[in-house]
């Protein structure tokens, strides 16, 4: 690990002064400082902030701190009764140990696993623009089938993050010069093109102070993880899914895939297709259709197209029984 | 800068880069605590912080000046064992041994956050009480990994601790 200097932020405002690299649970920025493919100068310590609390918004949502961590936040009675796909995508997300570390800011900021990022000897666009992107020819079997781009074909590893995009969360954020604002996690990340290395609408000190829930939605919540061991793994494929029947027909549908892109993927026409429809496989095959008109595999990760649609459609098939 | 580990205050003089595992390890003494991967992966260096469990090898030590930190030796001592040690003797959940105290303080942490009505992954249902089938205890000890695969009789010697614990408690 590179030397940096260590300063502790006492409140949201000196942090953004501090200028330097934050760090909150550190589980995804040590791990990756230790191989130097981060070699920040100077860490900022946030853990101190007073960003720990969930509490109510005024239109019946939850703004969660930045720091609550995955464990609080899954475990949260509201969470558990009101966001279920919420505390279900965090807990099929890594181990107990990491989980009381992580935390919700944190989280929507992780890095790819992409495994030619990680390894320093190899080309990167993210890590390192212009080097190439080693994963196209390469060992891609995680990597991604939509909004891929001939510089970098990495996934976004969250399950939480997918969750929130299906939820409609919204980002708030302090920048360097203590102005606020919010972004709505739809717009909050970026498709790889030609800047991989640029993941978030984040700007350079601006620091995630809370994540705010819309009032809770109704329908039936789920959230699917496919992977390659049933507990403490990388999703494959995974879907988020808020699904809604009135009268035998679908009311509402909002779905958030994870393991298939660059940021937890969200397609509107995917769910517009359902709304107003009786459920069906013919109907949730079109809505495959739709998800995955533009996929495309890089050879190794191929399988996961069939896998999406299989997914999608035992979740909805799910989601809708006794509709 | 100070840490407080196992109820006691100590003082130490340490580079920024220096991981919790490290500064107990190297610089005070607590090698119960083993390294495996260094990445999170494994939990062969879990420690409870402030009574969670957490991966000491990826957190930084100067972190967590005034938090309470619980190592292996904090657990309980050979002239006193804590159930959970005694369960992994008498269950022979370890083969090799070098997974066994971070299994231990793992499992420990665990118990306090099924107590805490914590769901996990292998939950029915989110909003329903914590119970310990094994299933529950494979979900919930999913960070620790032995190589060894003594994870049968590690899983007994998890209900059987848990048993006990709550006898007693």
């Amino acid at each position: 690990m590179r030397p940096f200097e260590y300063a502790r932020a006492s409140d949201v405002t000196e942090a953004g002064k501090l200028a330097g690299r934050f760090i909150a649970g550190g589980t995804n920025l040590l791990d990756l400082m230790k191989l130097e493919v981060e070699t920040p100068d100077k860490l900022v310590d946030i853990t101190r902030l007073p960003l720990r609390d969930i509490e109510t918004t005024d239109d019946g949502g939850l703004r969660i701190g930045a720091l609550v961590t995955n464990s609080d936040l899954a475990a949260d009675p509201r969470i558990r009764k009101d966001y279920e796909l919420l505390s279900r995508a965090l807990l099929a997300g890594a181990s107990g140990q990491l989980r009381n570390k992580a935390t919700t800011g944190g989280n929507l900021l992780q890095r790819t696993r992409c495994g030619y990022f990680y390894e320093t000897s190899q080309p990167c666009n993210k890590r390192e623009p212009g080097s190439g992107c080693a994963a196209i020819g390469g060992f891609n079997r995680i990597h991604a089938i939509l909004g891929a781009s001939k510089n970098c074909i990495a996934t976004h590893p969250s399950d939480m993050a997918v969750a929130m995009r299906a939820l409609g969360a919204v980002v708030e954020t302090q920048k360097a010069d203590g102005s606020t604002r919010e972004i709505a996690v739809d717009d909050f990340y970026r498709l790889p093109g030609d800047t991989p290395q640029i993941e978030s609408e984040l700007q350079e000190g601006e620091l995630i102070t809370a994540v705010r829930l819309p009032k809770p939605i109704a329908g039936v919540h789920r959230y699917r993880k496919v992977r390659d061991r049933a507990s403490y793994a990388f999703a494959l494929v995974s879907v988020a899914a808020i699904v809604r029947t009135d009268g035998g027909k679908i009311a509402e549908a909002r779905l958030a895939f994870g393991g298939l892109a660059h940021m937890p993927w969200r397609d509107e026409a995917v769910e517009k297709a359902l709304i107003g429809e009786a459920p069906s496989m013919a109907l949730f095959d079109k809505a495959a259709d739709i998800l995955l008109a533009e996929a495309r595999g890089q050879g190794e990760n191929d399988f996961k197209i069939p896998l999406a649609r299989r997914t999608l459609k035992a979740v909805l098939a799910d989601a809708t029984k006794g509709a | 800068m100070k840490l407080k580990i196992n109820g006691i205050e100590h003082e130490l003089d340490i580079d920024t880069r220096t991981s919790l595992l490290d500064a107990c390890r190297d610089h005070l003494g607590f090698t119960g605590s083993k390294k495996g991967c260094d990445h999170g992966q494994c939990g062969a260096c879990t420690m409870l912080v402030n009574g969670r469990r957490i991966n000491s090898c990826l957190t930084l030590a100067v972190m967590h000046e005034g938090d309470e930190i619980t190592t292996i030796e904090g657990i309980g001592q050979p002239d006193k064992l804590h159930p959970m040690q005694e369960a992994f003797l008498h269950h022979d959940g370890f083969q090799c041994g070098y997974c066994t105290p971070g299994q231990i303080v793992s499992a420990v942490g665990m118990l306090g956050e099924v107590k805490d009505n914590w769901p996990s992954h292998a939950s029915d249902n989110v909003t329903g009480d914590a119970n310990l089938s094994s299933d529950e205890i494979r979900e919930r000890m999913s960070g620790n990994i032995c190589r060894c695969s003594a994870y049968p009789n590690i899983v007994d010697a998890i209900e059987s601790a848990s048993a006990k614990m709550k006898e007693t408690a």
